[in-house]
Formats: C-alpha cells, structure tokens, sequence
C-alpha cells in the first residue's frame, strides 16, 4: 500500500519535474555562475582546504535552493488534493527519494564543472563518489523534512537557511573530512568507519523524518 | 512544604557552592591557579542547560503525543531557560579561555558544539515567532524540537571524532577525574549541577505559568 503510494508521488515528481524543465535548468545555472564567480575571484586554487571547502559550500547553498522548492511551491489546493488522496509517510518517502536523486545527479554535475574550471586534485574516485552520494542524500534527506517545515511558517526562505545550517553541520564536517581524504589518495576500506557514520546520518534522517512528518501534515 | 522543598533545596545549595566556590581549597595547577573555581560556574552551566533541553524536548514529545497547550508552553520555555544556562555557560567559558587558553575563543570541538547549540535553539525561537496560529506553532516547533535535539546529540558526539579537544579528558589532556585527585572538588560540583537545575526548573515553572495567566487574561 505505502510502497504502492509513494511509486505513483514518485512517478509524479519526475513528469512534474520534466514539465518544468526551467526550474532544474535554473538550479543548475545558479551552481554554475557561483562556480564562475569563485573562479574568477580565485583563479586557481592550489590549496586543498580551500578547495574542498568551496566545493561544499557551493554545493551546499545549491541543495538549499533545490529543495526548498519541493513543499514552498505547492499551493494550498494541492497540498489540500494530496491530502485527500496520499497519506503522509507515502508523501514525504516520495519527497525525499526524490530529492536525493535530484541533488545526486546536481552534485555529479556540479563535480563536473567545479573540477574543470578549479582543476580537479581529486585522486582517489572511489571514496571521492561514496562521500558525494551519501553527502547529497543526507542533504537532501535534511533539506526535505526542513522544507516542510518552514513551508507552515511565515518568511520560509530564510527560515529554510536558518532551520537547516546548524542541524547540517555534522554531515557537513564528515563529508568535508571524507573527501579531504580522498584527495590526500585514501583508499575507502581506511576510511569505512566514517563512512558508517555518514550512512548512520543519513538513516537517522530519514528515520526521523518518517515518524515526525504526519504531524506536521494534519492541518 | 511537601510541594516546595525542592526550591529551598535549590537556593541552600546555591548559597553552599557561592561559598564553599570560592573558599574551599582546590588542587593548586600551573596555568589554571585560582581559575579553577570555574568549574563550579561554567561546567555546570553545561550541565544544566542540557539537562534543560532535554526536558525540553521530552515536553514536546508528549505535546505530540497529547496535544495539551501546556506541554508546548512548557517544552518553550525550558528550551528558554536552558539557552540562558548555555549563553552564561558560552560567557563564563571565554573569560576562562582568555585566562588558560591567551584567547577568549579558539577552535575547539566543544566550543563549536556550544555554538552549535545556541544556533540551534536561536532558530528554534525565530520559528515559533513567524507562525502566528497557537496550534500550528506548537505541532510545527515540537517537530522541529525533536528533529534538532537528535541531530545535535549526534553532533555533539561525532565531532570530538574530528579534532582534538583543549578541554580536559581529549587530546592527552588529563580528564576530571584525574585531577581532582581529592575529590574534594567534587563535593561542590555535583552539589553546584543539581542547584543551578533545580533554580532553573523554578524559573521555568514560574514563566510558564505566568504565560498561561497571561493567555487567560487576554482571550
């Protein structure tokens, strides 16, 4: 039943997304003019704190803004027709799958640019992509639940920043030491511990999410 | 009698620790000296405003569990009580840093935890200001209670992992239990944790139940 439900949200996410191309097309226009902007402020960025540290933060104001939109821009009436039709868990199981491709694929990409105008000093891909996709999907995961959130308030948008930065610095310190390493050339299997602990992260969210989501639901 | 002899426990014992703090023999240490009385001020005020926040979020369980007004008002306000405990707390630690450490903040796992926490809470509050229905802000802000308290206690347990710590009992600095090899300093400290709570859970007590008569009297 609730598998069933949240397939059908999930399939509606992706043709709602696909009919809106503009607002992914935006997301990522977004990430690549930061992108330019750093690189022309900076040139070249030789040191691998700095490096990393930017490509995070870029990557992070960007899932900001992209999940921001998965409960602020539904209407009233919608949430209302959801309500009817889908019961909570389903809504924000399909919401945070969704989210945590979405951001995948943008974290992927924006790898792609960030690496080719800052030159890319990664050496070990391996731990280099584990830590992206579980970085991207704690994001997302986090992000979701505070989108609903702040979507109940007034003045969301800057709610979203202030509700999610400080409950995301734990993730954020694991993915920037993680891939710290995996620039330094460490191997995965030295690093397995944190990477536990991110997985860890990421279901504790979820988890949580799970449970607290129907009562911000019922209105 | 029976009902308020925790509150005259709470102001003897405050009385004891303002004396016995400041009178008693302590360990005499390089670097730390006299400055080692802080121990009964700052770490106590750590003590205090998690045991405060962890009533806290107990009380926002239960409103989600019952939807009782008062459970809401009293999750508020000792989250207030404990953010003044951590605000005391963050102030008595940067005299004490400027004494021991030569700088009032420095880079340190439990400070950015410290600082971690107040943003944390500071949000809390910014969230419970802009939603303007009673109902809707306790359901919203419980939820945000709960979801916050658990990310922060995995922060707070993920981050000493990173670095180390100047604090006693990391980074091959002797732990509490190592110095005070007398325990003499401990017939204050624990006295000192339980006071400062108990004075905390007064106040809290007294606002709420100003803020119920203040309801009454306003609708």
């Amino acid at each position: 039943m609730l598998y069933n439900e949240t397939l059908h949200l999930l399939k509606k996410e992706f043709t709602l997304e696909w009919k809106q191309k503009y607002a992914f097309s935006g997301i990522l226009l977004y990430i690549a003019s930061t992108i330019f902007v750093c690189y022309l402020s900076f040139k070249k960025v030789i040191d691998v704190d700095t490096w990393n540290a930017l490509f995070w933060i870029i990557l992070l104001f960007g899932s900001i803004n992209a999940v921001a939109k998965s409960f602020l821009q539904e209407t009233e009436g919608k949430l209302l027709y959801y309500y009817t039709v889908a019961s909570a868990e389903a809504i924000i199981l399909s919401k945070t799958i969704y989210n945590i491709l979405l951001l995948i694929l943008l974290g992927l990409l924006s790898f792609g640019m960030y690496s080719l105008v800052l030159q890319d000093i990664v050496a070990n891909y391996t731990l280099f992509l584990t830590t992206l996709i579980l970085g991207c999907s704690g994001l997302a995961s986090t992000f979701t639940l505070i989108s609903g959130i702040a979507s109940k308030a007034n003045n969301s948008s800057v709610l979203m920043a202030i509700l999610g930065f400080p409950l995301i610095l734990p993730l954020l310190l694991m993915i920037i030491r993680l891939s710290k390493r995996s620039i330094l050339n460490l191997q995965l299997d030295q690093n397995i511990d944190d990477i536990l602990i991110l997985a860890l992260l990421n279901l504790i969210t979820v988890v949580l999410s799970y449970i607290l989501f129907p009562y911000l639901w019922r209105d | 009698m029976r009902k308020h002899w925790w509150k005259a426990l709470s102001i003897l014992l405050i009385i004891y620790v303002l004396f016995a703090g400041f009178i008693f023999e302590v360990p005499a240490l390089p670097i730390l000296h006299e400055t080692i009385r802080n121990l009964y001020f700052h770490v106590t005020m750590w003590f205090s405003m998690m045991i405060l926040m962890t009533a806290s979020v107990v009380y926002s369980i239960k409103y989600l569990s019952t939807f009782e007004r008062k459970k809401d008002i009293y999750a508020c306000e000792a989250a207030n009580i404990g953010m003044l405990f951590g605000t005391l707390g963050i102030v008595t630690g940067m005299v004490w840093a400027n004494f021991t450490w030569g700088d009032w903040w420095v880079n340190d796992p439990k400070l950015n935890g410290a600082a971690a926490t107040l943003l944390v809470y500071s949000a809390y509050f910014i969230l419970r200001g802009s939603v303007d229905d009673e109902d809707k802000r306790a359901r919203i802000s419980a939820v945000y209670n709960v979801f916050a308290y658990t990310l922060l206690i995995v922060f707070l347990v993920v981050l000493p992992r990173m670095t180390d710590s100047l604090h006693p009992g990391s980074g091959g600095n002797p732990g509490f239990s190592t110095y005070d090899i007398d325990s003499n300093m401990r017939l204050v400290f624990y006295p000192a944790v339980i006071g400062w709570t108990l004075l905390g859970i007064w106040i809290m007590q007294l606002k709420t139940r100003l803020k119920i008569l203040k309801e009454k009297l306003y609708k």
